[in-house]
């Protein structure tokens, strides 16, 4: 306890919060970019997924093992597959780069069964009326099917959004200077793990739970709608 | 002038045999009725004529040009010239009365905006329904929805009108403002195809009656012949338990 | 590029890796279960408990959702030694997995115990059903079907979660993946076949729960579309 009041004031330097403000901008960019990219590729890949034409079944196919294994596949292991794969292949140096194509298919994989499921939700005879005046599978998702789904699609893909600002901490395993990361550097550097790791779990609820009430906001307003 | 004319036609459903070897001419201006129970596969007749269930064999024509619907003119061509109302309406849920009206002519058969709201607003009118050009489907009643799917359908200036049982989903107080529409419209002259269980008004306003039962057409003849001296012991014992 | 797949450097380690699988089943078998049990204990005492209990529970539910489980587990590992408690590495994340599975949990069957609806029991009460009649025939059903899909679920993404445990040296799947790594260097091979394993492990995990859920529960959950 009393190491802890001992540390506080050059814990509390200007160096560090910087330091620490900047490695919590790390972890937001890292989930907001995963899910923005997340999202313009998911909605693609769930609207190619729900084509019937029978041309694109290898296109059908390989979306769906896509987004099967990206799925199954734990944070870290994703991380460091694709780390080892763009190290042997000299693709680039960079660990937030790394950082940020695992994140983005990571992402893609789960929000296009978020939009697929709200695709889905649309009834059939939506699809029959337009089908019958000639709309094309393209006009009717835009002009009819889209509008309706968004309801059934934005609170899940906002949720995940928020889970993904956690899952960023693994990011740290390959040395991304995210909050976790920056945990740890700070731990090494001698100050107390009590303090360092405290801060940093106050951190993330500050950079979460806005975000969470705003979701739950969101939801409700959506439903009464 | 032939309209209609289906030859020698079967469709499924996955492995259910929905139309068998049905056979079928309308002339222009007539007012034919399908009627039969349930399953007999008189929805799956109109739904063949849009395109919405594919013909395994036989021929089916428009206005005397053959249609592959597995041809994308073709089928712009067959549904361009018919217009379906469903049972359950299918209004667009996201948009409002007057845009659901004016989508179709204006997105697909890129017509003048203008032209297309004008013309709208005229259908709405006539069936009644001018003051409610803002609303939502969700804010209107059975009837009135029932009342922009016919608006819907008449903009797209079919030759011929399909209409799906459009009143078997209303409660009862709203079917007859929806029959008198459908009245307004055959005193105009438009080729309609109805499916219906509305059976004093298939005896009052059809030229001609099917008969569908299991998928096949049993009988095609006056409403006198149908209703009063049936040739087939199904018909008269369908026509027995409705008209009761 | 220089560098060759060469999967038959490590195919003499499979049998290694594979055991991991085995210790990481059991960790989050573990796992969840406590979290189960906790979970309960909270979701009655939010329901039930007076206003000071509850709001400690939501309070310790908000705390636990909105931060990273990884850590979570940093702090009990290294900011408990600060005030003598120190845990080994299995021990640590155990109990991180459970802190952190508690909280949603109950959560999730906080859903449940609100999903019984009045009429069910009004119903139940007027057949003259006793108390716990009421609970076997109505109220567990119930709970049961509703609470099947979102707890499948959750227990999926604590099998992935498990592989968090190799960051703190535990020789689960992916540990075993990390040491094999460190003697061949053959990076590529071995975290892709780790890939694989665990989205073998999650597939079938999915296919029991399914099964599961269908005959016990009449409970429904996709597997893939």
């Amino acid at each position: 306890m009393d190491r802890l009041i001992q540390e506080l004031p050059s814990f509390l330097s200007i160096w560090n919060i910087i330091f620490l403000l900047k490695a919590m901008g790390v972890t937001f960019l890292l989930s907001l970019i995963g899910c923005l990219v997340g999202f313009s590729l998911g909605t693609l890949l769930a609207i190619f997924r729900k084509t019937k034409s029978a041309l694109l079944i290898p296109l059908r196919i390989l979306i769906v093992i896509y987004t099967e294994i990206f799925r199954r596949i734990p944070f870290l292991v994703s991380l460091l597959l694709i780390f080892y794969i763009f190290q042997i292949g000299k693709i680039t140096d960079s660990l937030f780069i790394i950082a940020i194509v695992t994140v983005c298919l990571i992402a893609t994989a789960f929000i296009s069964e978020i939009v697929r499921s709200g695709l889905e939700s649309v009834s059939q005879t939506q699809w029959d009326a337009a089908k019958a005046m000639n709309f094309s599978y393209y006009e009717t998702l835009k002009e009819v099917i889209f509008p309706q789904a968004w309801k059934v699609i934005f609170p899940p893909a906002f949720s995940f959004f928020i889970l993904f600002i956690k899952d960023t901490a693994l990011a740290s395993q390959i040395g991304v200077m995210e909050l976790t990361f920056a945990g740890k550097v700070l731990n090494n550097k001698g100050f107390s793990p009590i303090l360092v790791f405290g801060t940093v779990l106050i951190l993330y609820f500050i950079l979460s739970f806005p975000l969470d009430r705003f979701g739950k906001y969101m939801e409700r307003k959506y439903a009464t709608n | 002038m032939q309209q209609i004319k289906i030859s020698e036609s079967h469709a499924y459903y996955g492995d259910l045999h929905v139309l068998n070897n049905v056979s079928l001419s309308i002339d222009k201006g007539e007012i034919i009725s399908i009627i039969g129970p349930s399953g007999s596969g008189k929805s799956s007749l109109l739904k063949l004529l849009v395109g919405l269930l594919l013909p395994k064999s036989g021929t089916i024509s428009i206005s005397n040009k053959i249609i592959d619907y597995t041809n994308k003119a073709h089928l712009n061509y067959a549904r361009n010239k018919t217009a379906i109302v469903f049972q359950q309406f299918n209004l667009f849920e996201n948009m409002n009365v007057l845009k659901n009206v004016c989508i179709a002519p204006y997105k697909i058969q890129k017509r003048n905006k203008e032209e297309v709201e004008e013309q709208a607003i005229k259908l709405l009118d006539k069936v009644g329904l001018k003051n409610k050009l803002n609303s939502y489907p969700d804010e209107l009643s059975g009837g009135q929805q029932q009342r922009v799917a016919i608006a819907r359908a008449l903009c797209l200036n079919p030759e011929i009108l399909l209409l799906d049982e459009i009143t078997s989903a209303l409660d009862p107080e709203l079917v007859k403002e929806v029959l008198d529409t459908i009245r307004v419209l055959a005193s105009e002259g438009m080729t309609m195809l109805i499916v219906s269980h509305e059976m004093v008004f298939v005896k009052e306003l059809s030229n001609k009656v099917v008969f569908m039962d299991e998928g096949a057409i049993v009988d095609f003849d006056t409403p006198q012949n149908i209703f009063e001296s049936p040739k087939h012991f199904r018909i008269a014992d369908f026509v027995s338990k409705i008209l009761k | 590029m220089g560098y060759t797949l060469i999967y038959s450097q490590v195919t003499e380690y499979i049998p290694y890796l594979l055991a991991g699988a085995w210790i990481s089943l059991q960790i989050v078998i573990l796992a969840f279960s406590a979290g189960m049990f906790f979970g309960l204990i909270l979701a009655s005492i939010r329901t039930f408990g007076n206003l000071t209990l509850r709001r400690t529970v939501i309070f310790y539910v908000t705390f636990f959702t909105n931060t990273p489980q990884l850590v979570q587990i940093y702090f009990l590992f290294f900011a408990l030694p600060e005030i003598g408690i120190l845990l080994s590495p299995f021990v640590a994340v155990l109990i991180g997995m459970t802190l952190n599975a508690a909280a949603y949990m109950c959560e999730i069957q906080r859903a449940g115990f609100l999903s019984i609806r009045q009429n069910e029991l009004d119903a139940a009460r007027t057949m003259s059903f006793s108390i716990v009649q009421q609970v076997r025939f109505v109220i567990l059903p119930h709970i049961m079907k509703v609470l099947f899909p979102p707890l499948s679920n959750h227990y999926i993404l604590m099998t992935l979660g498990t592989s968090m445990a190799a960051i703190f040296g535990v020789e689960e799947l992916t540990g075993r993946a990390f040491n094999i790594n460190a003697e061949t260097f053959r990076s590529v091979e071995i975290f892709s076949i780790t890939a694989l394993v665990y989205i073998i492990i999650t597939f079938i995990a999915t296919l029991l729960l399914a099964i599961i859920g269908k005959y016990f529960f009449k409970a429904k959950i996709r597997i893939i579309q």
